[in-house]
Order: structure tokens, then sequence, then C-alpha cells
């Protein structure tokens, strides 16, 4: 192992409230990769025909693959609107302590409204048996 | 004494003028996700997921398939980006990290072609 200095040193920062969104936006980051697996899985039960996608849709029926469908939600949701956030700083723009602040607290507020309406509208077209 | 050529040993390490090639093209594609991402998620939750038939016909309209494949290339090389950056950070042993982003490449190269074969499948059968 090489001494070249090390990116980040996460043992010697003050923990702030903004610092755990950034940490947050990683580990949302990594989740919604196996996010996209999953839903390449979901693509691939699609195009196997009616009865590989009626084992799939009975797989996401279960429990404990509802409450991970709504953690992916949050996830995913979160870390577009942190996105967001991040694509707004990258312009030069809402970098100040206190900005930073409000922009985190709107980004959290925001995920958990979408993340309640991407619910109900997905709680809506898994119903079963219902035909638009 | 390298025998090696003054560019040779700064291209690919930061100092050539690509540095920033990884960290625009991860901004270009975030860009790129915000309205693929949203159109996708309303579009599909306004459907029967239940209904093979309903999604079948759904996601092989002309006009879904095309933006769906580019929401899975681009998602499918965002991601990628993204799990680099994370494995180079938090990754510090040579061996491990090269094992860790040589599988994340496969894996998402893989999950990219598969995606998108499916979608071909569901708007060409």
């Amino acid at each position: 192992m090489n001494s070249r200095p090390l990116s980040p040193h996460l043992g010697v920062y003050k923990f702030l409230y903004t610092m755990a969104l950034s940490i947050l936006h990683r580990i949302t980051g990594v989740a919604a990769t196996f996010g996209f697996l999953a839903f390449t899985w979901w693509l691939m039960a699609l195009a196997s025909g009616p009865e590989r996608y009626a084992r799939a849709m009975h797989l996401l029926s279960t429990p404990i693959a509802k409450l991970l469908l709504v953690g992916f939600t949050f996830s995913f949701v979160y870390h577009f609107c942190n996105g967001i956030r991040h694509l707004v700083w990258d312009t030069g723009r809402g970098l100040e302590r206190v900005q930073a602040r409000r922009s985190g607290r709107a980004v959290i507020v925001a995920a958990l409204v979408l993340t309640a309406l991407v619910v109900w509208l997905g709680c809506a077209a898994m119903a079963p048996g219902v035909a638009p | 004494m390298s025998l090696r050529t003054p560019l040779g040993r700064v291209l690919g390490r930061g100092s050539a003028g690509e540095g920033v090639g990884h960290w625009w093209v991860q901004r270009v594609t975030a860009v790129a996700l915000l309205p693929l991402t949203a159109w996708f998620a309303i579009s599909l939750l306004s459907h029967s997921l239940q209904s093979y038939e309903v999604m079948r016909g759904w996601l092989g309209q002309p006009y879904v398939a095309v933006p769906a494949i580019l929401l899975v290339l681009t998602l499918a090389l965002h991601s990628k980006l993204g799990v680099e950056v994370v494995v180079e950070d938090y990754v510090h042993g040579t061996a491990a990290k090269t094992v860790l982003l040589l599988l994340s490449t496969f894996v998402h190269v893989a999950a990219a072609v598969a995606a998108v074969f499916a979608i071909l499948v569901l708007a060409l059968q």
C-alpha cells in the first residue's frame, strides 16, 4: 500500500447535519444501483412472457418486497431531490452555510412528500385485477 | 531512470486536461435523468402493473420504448460512474479496489444490455 493521501477522512470531522445529508446521498446512490439491477430483472421477466412476469409480480407483492419497494422509493426520490441540490451547487450558488442548511431541509421535506405520493400511486398501480 | 516520455507520465493522471471528464459525464447524465426518470415513474404508475398485457402494450409502443432505452442506458452510465467514485474513495487496497471496479463494470454493462434487449423484445415482437 502506498502512502499517497487518501480522500475522505471520515473520523476527523465534527458530525454535522449537512454532512449526514451528503453521506446519505452516496448511500442512496449505491441503493439506487441495486434498484437499477432489480428493475432490469423486472424488464427481463416482462420480456420472458406472461408466466415469468406473473411470478415476478407475485414475488414483488410479498410483504418483504413491498417494504423494500418503499425503501427503494425513498432512496431514489431522496437521491433525485438532493441531486438537484448538488447540480445547483455546481453552478456556484447556494453554498453559504445558511443556504445549504435550508436547502437540505427542503430536500428532506420534498423527498418525504414525493415518497408518499409515489407509494400511493404505486399501491393503485399494483392493485390486483384492475384494468385501466 | 524511466524511459517514459513526459507526456506518457501525465496521461490519465488528471494533469493532461482530461481530469474533469468523469465528473462532467456524471453531471450530464444527472441532468438527463431528471426528466427521464420523472416521466418513466409517472407513466409506469398510471398503468396496471399486475397485467402482463397492459405492461407489454405500454412499454412496446415506439414513443415509450425509445425514451425507456435512453433511460436505462443513461441510468447504467450514471450508476457506473457513481459506484466508481464510492469504491475509489472507501476501498483502499489495490487488489480489492481493482476487483470491485471490474465487477461493477461487468455488472453495469450486462444490466444495460439486458435492459435494452428486454425493451427491444417487447417493442419488436
